[in-house]
């Protein structure tokens, strides 16, 4: 055992850990992953039923649908971001680690984010054909979904730290973080939408953006303080 | 980090919890060198007060902690994930404070018993193995404060024989060590008591 004060390793260092980490523990249970995706595509799966399969009519409501379902499989999956740390003690760990909470948590949101919403967007063009989204929107569909379900795993984050002490805090972190969802799919559907009529998707790709610029700031200090309170609770 | 003065320093610690009082003007500090047990009755605060002093309770209660030195904390919960193996999640504990070589982390836990595990899924282990990986953690660290709650948790008796040695090496070295227990230690040293009920160091 050495008493020597050896300098604790960067933040970049030690987030790039945290990242690593989260993306193991989720490839050693794939089911996490593949919820979400499975939750999309069998939700995708109805609306030609429930609509019928013209592609016309699907075509036209296909932006709207595929934006509101990415929404729920984000928040599906929102209060999982720290439950298990919180349960295992690891969270109360982290948040004595000498490198700054905000960029650990930040470390936990890119994590949660590459195995839902990047993945989500990778796949959108599969769920676009099914539902008849025009071939020259698809690229829109997915900047959108790279973009908006960025800024749905930061604004999740915050529920998910709020509500992590509570047993049941599945609905209340939906109470919590829904209205703050809703900007997001306006934008992230009319993209989509102004695409697939032809109008250039760039103003509402670049509102996106800034969301996402503004989430990158603020969110990871409110997860910070909420993951501070729900440990201390 | 200075290597004079009080690693610890607590002024005028008061906490309620319930509208029940658990201690009041609780003043104490703590140096390199000594083992503080924290005795008390299930309730009285032990855990609340090792939780403030590492400063993971910030609020709801008034007084001053002032840490001097980088601290460890154990606490109830091991902190290991079922899905990694003791030396995934050992590496990843010990990440934050400094980087340890491959040797290094095989040697941790071969001293916590864990010689042969060290790539088995931590699933696959007993409570009192997750208990071991978490206290490998003590072979690495190089906080000279350790702040322990509960750690003869479904450790057996070697175990706790081998915990307590390591103690005492520590404190021994320069450290100090704060634990709550309900079980004396049994090492030649001073050890000191703060008993929660009556809110001094005897």
């Amino acid at each position: 055992m050495s008493m020597a004060a050896d300098k604790p390793p960067g933040a970049a260092t030690f987030c790039l850990g945290l990242v690593r980490r989260q993306l193991t523990l989720a490839a050693r249970r794939p089911i996490e992953i593949g919820n979400p995706l499975l939750f999309f595509a069998m939700v995708v799966a109805l609306f030609p039923l429930g609509l019928g399969p013209a592609p016309d009519k699907l075509a036209g409501f296909a932006p709207g649908i595929l934006w509101i379902i990415a929404l729920l499989s984000s928040l599906l999956t929102s209060d999982t971001v720290f439950r298990s740390d919180f349960e295992d003690g690891s969270l109360e760990q982290l948040l004595l680690a000498p490198q700054p909470l905000f960029l650990s948590v930040l470390a936990y949101i890119v994590a949660h984010w590459l195995i839902t919403g990047f993945l989500l967007a990778l796949i959108s063009p599969l769920f676009a054909v099914m539902i008849s989204l025009p071939a020259g929107a698809i690229g829109t569909l997915m900047a959108s979904l790279l973009l908006g379900t960025a800024v749905l795993s930061l604004v999740g984050g915050i529920g998910a730290a709020l509500t992590v002490g509570l047993k049941r805090g599945g609905m209340l972190i939906s109470l919590l973080i829904l209205p703050f969802y809703m900007p997001v799919l306006i934008f992230g559907s009319a993209a989509v939408q102004s695409a697939v009529i032809g109008v250039p998707a760039g103003p509402y790709l670049a509102i996106l953006g800034a969301m996402l610029c503004l989430a990158i700031a603020l969110a990871p200090f409110a997860i910070a303080t909420g993951l501070r309170i729900s440990v201390d609770a | 980090m200075s290597d004079s003065g009080p690693l610890l320093a607590v002024h005028g610690l008061c906490l309620e919890r319930g509208g029940r009082e658990l201690f009041r003007e609780l003043s104490f500090v703590i140096d390199r060198g000594q083992l503080v047990q924290i005795d008390g009755a299930n309730g009285a605060g032990k855990t609340s007060l090792l939780r403030i002093l590492a400063g993971l309770s910030r609020y709801g209660f008034s007084g001053r902690v002032e840490r001097h030195a980088p601290l460890l904390y154990l606490g109830h919960q091991p902190a290991v994930k079922a899905l990694l193996t003791p030396r995934e999640n050992l590496a990843w504990h010990v990440a934050g404070e400094a980087r340890y070589d491959n040797e290094q982390i095989e040697g941790a836990l071969a001293s916590v018993g864990l010689y042969g595990y060290e790539d088995v899924p931590s699933s696959n282990l007993s409570a009192g193995q997750h208990r071991r990986v978490n206290l490998a953690r003590l072979y690495l660290s190089q906080c000279p404060l350790w702040l322990l709650d509960e750690p003869f948790t479904a450790i057996d008796k070697t175990g706790v024989a081998e915990l307590e040695k390591l103690m005492l090496r520590h404190v021994e070295r320069g450290g100090a060590v704060v634990l709550t227990s309900h079980q004396l230690l049994r090492v030649a040293y001073n050890v000191q008591m703060l008993k929660l009920d009556e809110g001094l160091i005897a």
